[in-house]
């Protein structure tokens, strides 16, 4: 059908969200008032963070920064981003729960929100006061939730324990009971975030499967964020990219995810300027610090050495820094860890150039968390610890004795051969 | 572009109208009449003597009252015997004050799922309402008992014609607490300070209310100025006067209240619309 022709559901326009940062206003009375004298007798705000004083409202946060995006109806939108991109405050403005801070939101229909499976559940109230509670809050009455009551408990599975108070259920019984009320609510729109996520792999494509129902022969517009890029797969027909509070993709699925890996890539690929990364270790000596990293190439063929540079800032003359590379896999997995050779570092600004061979990794991408340390007898001093900030992939061009490697079954590592020491010719035993 | 008929929101920055606020409660009535469901059934979960502590605990305050402010402190009950007196008062008063004081906590106990799901938000504060109404209710039958069991006696001469008062006094109470326990919570959700001072300030209000003496034992002074402008003092009268036949009111006391209860609801509900948008981004 002609886009122009079908039904909008949901349009934005030149939605904007801001949020403040920081301690201003959201303290006590006390404080507030403070502020206001300070304000009222010309005199500096004593709860301005030092050197801001000019900008008492200057921190603020854009997390949308002007969404025009209209939705149909019977589509399956997939939202994808990093963290921060802005996906759950766009999910939040259309599901209502805050509201936007210019632009507008028009809705055309009622809206369900699954930023949480089972929200409002009471664990002491039984599977069936749940359904009627949690149906309610997600805005059906009674005699609707009635109707499809027996879908619901049938979806859910957990028939035998539906007089049982839910504080009483595994983790798993309680997702599915709360997603089959979501699933089974007769609105217009679904709106869902990560919600998938839960649940085994059976009731993962039960759920798509719904879905899709939902969209393709209910006619219901279903909005979905997911990091997990297979089911945006299964379960989208069109999907958009977002990033830094803006739209940056907009289209077919496939494309979008191209359009975003690859976005990725650029992003935490070639060089990073380090100075301003948040370090999450607190027993740190900031004797040497990372203040750049980033490979000669981030593509490198099986078996080839990855080139990268570091630089180092460092405090004082040191004669024993050793790097330390913890490689994990896209799925954030450790999978190896390697040393450098010690190196003498100068105080200043130092340039290492290093390399190191991929040889017992299989195809794949990686990204590397970055340790500056020195040995001590057998103690290990941390003068820095940057994480996930050297990324790389191993393309595939080789076949380990003629078999292409599949990682979900064998892993990241290519382990040395076995050696078969003997071969003797015998009967059994 | 053919555009959906019927259902349609529109949303911006300001503040939506509130015709369409209380529309939207209305269309929820399903969920506030299961939110006091679920409240009742969870009061006294994992107790003993479960809802027997609904009429246990005014029993207990009201026994204790009479030791405490009857016998040792002599103070009047207006000629209606102790017991009676405070168990009738204190029945009003809990109402009120858990109007107030559990409506003023509205967002920051449920900011959870505030956050995670749009409903009209006005229904969790008329369910917290209701649901001690229904215990009130429950404590007005144990109070009839024992008023009957005094008017046989013959020692309380109650007016019956003066018994449709009631009503126009407790909606009165309940919206005076609940409109008061909203604006305190749209208020907390920036400055946690108040939060504090409501069990104090409702311990202070219940001894400059009538509660364990009638206005009557005051006859001028500062003390019955105050008495007159607290919005409670006519609405604790009137219930007595209702129910024991025995009460003081004048015009300038029912004005208080009258005016303190519209400003209470009126204000309180606009500024929770108001709250309720956006509280949590700053919760």
């Amino acid at each position: 059908m002609d886009r122009t022709e079908r039904k909008v559901m949901i349009r934005l326009s030149g939605v904007e969200k801001e949020y403040r940062l920081g301690q201003i206003g959201s303290g006590t009375l006390h404080r507030d008032l403070q502020s206001w004298w300070a304000r009222r007798q010309g005199r500096e705000d004593p709860n301005s963070r030092i050197g801001q004083a000019a900008r008492v409202e200057g921190d603020r946060l854009l997390a949308l920064r002007g969404i025009d995006l209209t939705v149909y109806e019977g589509e399956c939108l997939g939202i994808i981003g990093g963290n921060g991109a802005g996906k759950s405050t766009l999910l939040k403005l259309i599901s209502r729960v805050t509201a936007p801070t210019r632009g507008s939101l028009d809705l055309y229909g009622r809206v369900t929100s699954m930023l949480e499976v089972g929200t409002g559940f009471h664990g002491e109230m039984t599977g069936l006061e749940n359904i009627y509670l949690n149906g309610a809050i997600l805005g059906m009455n009674t005699r609707e939730i009635r109707e499809v009551l027996e879908e619901i408990i049938d979806f859910s599975e957990v028939r035998d324990f539906i007089d049982t108070p839910v504080k009483r259920y595994s983790s798993g019984m309680y997702v599915k009971l709360g997603f089959s009320v979501a699933a089974h609510l007769k609105s217009e729109i679904v709106i869902m975030d990560e919600v998938l996520a839960v649940g085994d792999m059976a009731f993962q494509k039960k759920c798509i499967d719904r879905m899709l129902h939902a969209a393709h022969e209910e006619n219901r517009t279903v909005l979905y964020v997911s990091h997990n890029m297979n089911t945006v797969r299964q379960l989208c027909d069109r999907c958009i990219v977002l990033d830094q509070g803006r739209i940056i993709y907009d289209g077919d699925t496939e494309e979008a995810i191209r359009y975003y890996s690859e976005y990725l890539e650029r992003e935490r690929g070639l060089q990073r300027d380090l100075r301003d990364y948040i370090r999450r270790d607190r027993n740190l000596t900031g004797i040497c610090r990372v203040e750049e990293a980033g490979a000669d190439n981030n593509e490198v063929r099986i078996g080839e050495d990855l080139c990268f540079r570091i630089g180092l800032r460092c405090r004082e003359n040191r004669d024993n820094v050793r790097l330390r590379l913890l490689v994990c896999n896209s799925q954030g997995t450790i999978v190896g860890m390697t040393f450098s050779e010690p190196c003498r570092v100068r105080e200043g600004y130092n340039r290492l150039q290093c390399a190191f061979s991929t040889e017992p990794l299989a195809a794949g991408a990686y990204i590397c968390d970055i340790v500056v340390c020195e040995f001590e007898k057998n103690i290990q001093i941390r003068h820095d610890f940057v994480s996930k900030v050297l990324a790389f992939r191993i393309n595939e061009n080789e076949m380990y004795f003629g078999q292409p490697w599949t990682v979900r079954n064998w892993g990241n590592v290519r382990l040395s051969p076995v050696r078969i020491d003997a071969a003797e010719e015998g009967d059994d035993a | 572009m053919n555009e959906n008929k019927g259902y349609h929101i529109h949303i911006t920055a300001e503040e939506s109208p509130m015709t369409r606020n209380l529309r939207e409660v209305w269309e929820y009535r399903d969920l506030i009449r299961l939110l006091t469901e679920r409240s009742f059934k969870l009061i006294y979960k994992q107790t003993i003597l479960g809802p027997i502590w609904i009429l246990l605990n005014p029993l207990l305050t009201s026994g204790i009252y009479t030791a405490v402010f009857g016998e040792m402190a002599g103070l009047s009950t207006a000629g209606v015997p102790k017991f009676l007196f405070y168990f009738c008062s204190h029945t009003l008063w809990t109402f009120f004050a858990d109007c107030l004081s559990k409506n003023s906590s509205t967002f920051i106990t449920n900011a959870n799922v505030f956050g995670k799901v749009y409903f009209p938000r006005l229904t969790i504060p008329i369910s917290t309402m209701l649901s001690a109404f229904i215990q009130f209710l429950i404590q007005m039958a144990m109070v009839s008992v024992i008023l009957i069991w005094h008017v046989v006696r013959g020692e309380v001469h109650p007016d019956w014609r003066l018994f449709p008062l009631l009503i126009p006094v407790l909606l009165l109470t309940g919206l005076l607490g609940l409109g008061l326990g909203i604006l305190i919570s749209s208020i907390t959700t920036k400055y946690r300070d108040l939060r504090y001072l409501v069990s104090f300030g409702l311990h202070l209000w219940m001894y400059i209310t009538p509660v364990i003496y009638p206005v009557s034992q005051f006859s001028g002074g500062l003390i019955r100025k105050i008495l007159l402008l607290n919005p409670m003092t006519a609405l604790m009268e009137l219930f007595r006067m209702a129910l024991l036949g025995t009460g003081y009111l004048e015009p300038a006391s029912l004005a208080s209240t009258l005016v303190f209860t519209l400003l209470a609801v009126w204000g309180g509900v606009k500024i929770f619309n108001r709250v309720e948008r956006t509280f949590i981004d700053t919760v």
